[in-house]
């Protein structure tokens, strides 16, 4: 007896959604039984880490708040994926984005408003997207992997902003301590609720997915990107143009990604210090794939992802288990749904008896 | 410059040589078979992690080099059932192994390792050698650099020489032909990511049992994608990719003397970003210039379907 694998005429929608769904149950399951094993309360850890975060009303504004940059990013990333581009830099064009938007701040001065805010948004996503736009021009021009160059670019932008926040735009009253200083209430992006820390930055995210919905399924564009990724021969006949496609898609990607870095920065922290890039831009890589690259299901998994990073701060305090936990969650989801992708093309059979050589086989 | 300052700058450049020499001989032989396995830096910390761990507990560091090596291996093959028999995508199940390699090693490390000791897994050679100021620069160095530079002629023999470097590069070029001729694609390509899990273990381990032999989270900082950028910087050729090592390692280096040498007007910022923004200009020099970017393996990162 021997499972085999038939190729589906067509891939299953049903396992497209079943999967994700069924990836994150498996997670609970086997973090369930590891904990166990290491001497943790397994039930109470992925407990803490998947259901309090949801179950518990004062640790909503949280997840929004975690969420709201995963489902950026991931937004823009997934277009990038779906035409094979691999923008793995997503950190770097955060903090290059967040960086631009603190600069703008700065430049400003005492002054505030409805405008400057604007701009310092604004910049955020053109330094984003141009910072992207480095490996896009690497990769069209030189055939540079852009894995590895957006990958390098995101280690040299931690050293642009240790530069930054240590020297020229150390805050002069911040004893010394290696970071900006902190917004003005006339530089933040607007609160949602007077006396929560939600700000317009949620909204943003809530919105985006649909806005991006429209424009993989309704424009050129977003068919350009599928055909390409998914048929090169195919698009070139038609007319795309792959170099094309590709600066495209890291534009979005970076841009999308500088928008999370500046809503971040005006939105939540309001400073930058040395903790300020903590991950986002390697995370949405996973809320990406495990939304199978489909703008609403980015928003789903943002969530998802979220509620994990609450989930291991509580965690943290209740069983006491580091942060870095959470992250090991997050990669066994990304495992799962990779592993399952197969279910979603191919159908598996169990064959008892042995059948008689196919020729040609 | 005094010949013992130039001692201390080669063992320095040594040393900072040999964790992304050995993870980028592993990866280059990875790449040869056709797989793109994107979780050095996974593999490299859970070595880093186990030879460390295993040293702290046995006191015996060729164990914990033994161990780095399993777990880098384990680890590898774990990506190898992802890509190979679930035919996930190489790219992503790459970036997967090394964000679970970051977490796996942060939370046992922090755990059961944070604040233990041991000590340096220096030279074997006896002091006169190991300690002299001008012989050291042959004797000083742990035994984990002389296997990786053993490792070199003996990876280059292989691939070149043997009939399994043959069969090795045949499954990378051309997968379909090696499976109609009777070769197993996918038995080959397992054997080529334990190996590469291997070598990218050992190397996360010299961080741990000979650079500084304490625990941090993440303290590989970035080595292995330089290892990754390394084996295209070599054009995936062996000689060329020790060349590539010191070179990238004469950087690393820099930021170590530069304020020695007067240029202390230049923020320590910059010297830390060098690597990598050289890192950009040297793939872009190597992959511009198309008969040397062409020598990549045919069928790198497709997955192979019989």
């Amino acid at each position: 007896m021997r499972i085999k694998l038939e190729r589906r005429p067509t891939p299953s929608r049903m396992m497209l959604i079943v999967t994700p769904i069924a990836s994150v149950l498996a997670t609970m399951l086997i973090g369930m039984l590891v904990f166990d094993l290491m001497g943790i309360d397994g039930a109470r850890a992925v407990k803490d880490i998947f259901l309090s975060p949801l179950l518990l009303s004062y640790k909503w504004q949280d997840v929004a708040l975690k969420a709201a940059p995963l489902i950026i990013i991931a937004l823009g990333l997934a277009v990038g994926n779906r035409a094979q581009v691999w923008n793995i830099g997503a950190e770097g064009q955060y903090v290059v984005g967040a960086l631009a938007a603190a600069g703008v701040g700065i430049a400003a001065g005492t002054a505030g408003g409805f405008f400057i805010v604007l701009a310092m948004v604004l910049t955020g996503v053109v330094f984003g997207a141009l910072y992207a736009l480095i490996p896009a021009i690497l990769k069209t021009r030189w055939n540079v992997n852009e894995i590895l160059s957006s990958l390098m670019l995101t280690y040299i932008s931690l050293q642009i902003l240790s530069y930054l926040v240590g020297g020229p735009w150390k805050d002069p009253n911040g004893r010394n301590f290696p970071a900006t200083a902190p917004l003005t209430d006339s530089q933040s992006l607007p609160l949602l609720f007077t006396g929560s820390t939600v700000h317009l930055g949620v909204v943003i995210a809530l919105i985006m997915p649909f806005v991006f919905w429209l424009m993989m399924s309704r424009s050129v564009f977003g068919y350009q990107v599928r055909v390409v990724g998914s048929a090169p021969q195919a698009a070139r006949h038609g007319g795309f143009d792959a170099k094309q496609t590709i600066w495209i898609a890291m534009l979005i990607g970076g841009g999308m990604a500088g928008l999370a870095g500046a809503l971040e920065f005006t939105g939540a922290s309001h400073a930058i210090n040395l903790g300020f890039p903590s991950g986002y831009g390697f995370t949405a890589i996973i809320v990406a794939f495990l939304g199978r690259l489909n703008p609403i299901g980015c928003l789903i998994a943002g969530i998802v992802l979220a509620v994990t990073y609450v989930g291991g701060q509580v965690a943290q305090t209740t069983v006491h288990i580091p942060n870095a936990t959470a992250g090991i969650f997050q990669a066994m989801m990304l495992f799962f749904i990779l592993g399952s992708e197969i279910l979603v093309r191919y159908r598996p059979r169990i064959v008892t008896t042995a059948k008689p050589a196919v020729a040609g086989e | 410059m005094t010949p013992e300052f130039i001692v201390l700058v080669i063992t320095g450049i040594v040393g900072l040589t040999t964790p992304i020499l050995l993870a980028g001989l592993g990866e280059l032989v990875v790449e040869k078979s056709g797989v793109l396995n994107l979780g050095v830096e996974g593999m490299m910390l859970m070595g880093a992690l186990a030879g460390f761990g295993v040293t702290v507990m046995t006191f015996n560091p060729w164990l914990g080099l033994i161990s780095a090596a399993c777990a880098g291996a384990v680890l590898a093959l774990l990506f190898g059932v992802m890509v190979l028999s679930l035919n996930s995508n190489q790219v992503a199940t790459g970036l997967a192994l090394t964000i679970f390699g970051i977490g796996v090693s942060s939370l046992i490390g922090s755990k059961m390792f944070q604040g233990r000791i041991t000590p340096v897994f220096g030279s074997v050679f006896p002091n006169s050698l190991a300690k002299d100021p001008i012989l050291q620069v042959f004797f000083g160095y742990s035994p984990i650099v002389y296997f990786a530079l053993i490792m070199v002629p003996l990876v280059a023999w292989f691939l070149k020489s043997t009939r399994a470097g043959l069969i090795l590069r045949a499954v990378g070029e051309n997968d379909h032909s090696a499976h109609s001729i009777g070769y197993s694609v996918i038995g080959v390509r397992y054997a080529a990511i334990a190996f590469g899990g291997a070598m990218a273990g050992i190397g996360g381990a010299y961080f741990t049992m000979v650079i500084t032999p304490m625990w941090s989270n993440e303290l590989t900082a970035g080595r292995g994608w330089l290892a990754l950028s390394l084996v295209v910087f070599a054009g995936w050729r062996t000689w060329r990719l020790l060349a590539g090592a010191f070179f990238f390692g004469i950087l690393m280096s820099l930021e170590l003397y530069a304020k020695g040498a007067g240029f202390s007007f230049v923020p320590s910022q910059f010297w830390a970003a060098m690597p990598f923004l050289m890192t950009v200009v040297a793939l872009t020099f190597i992959s511009s210039r198309g008969n040397v970017g062409a020598s990549a393996p045919a069928c790198l990162g497709k997955p192979f379907l019989p």
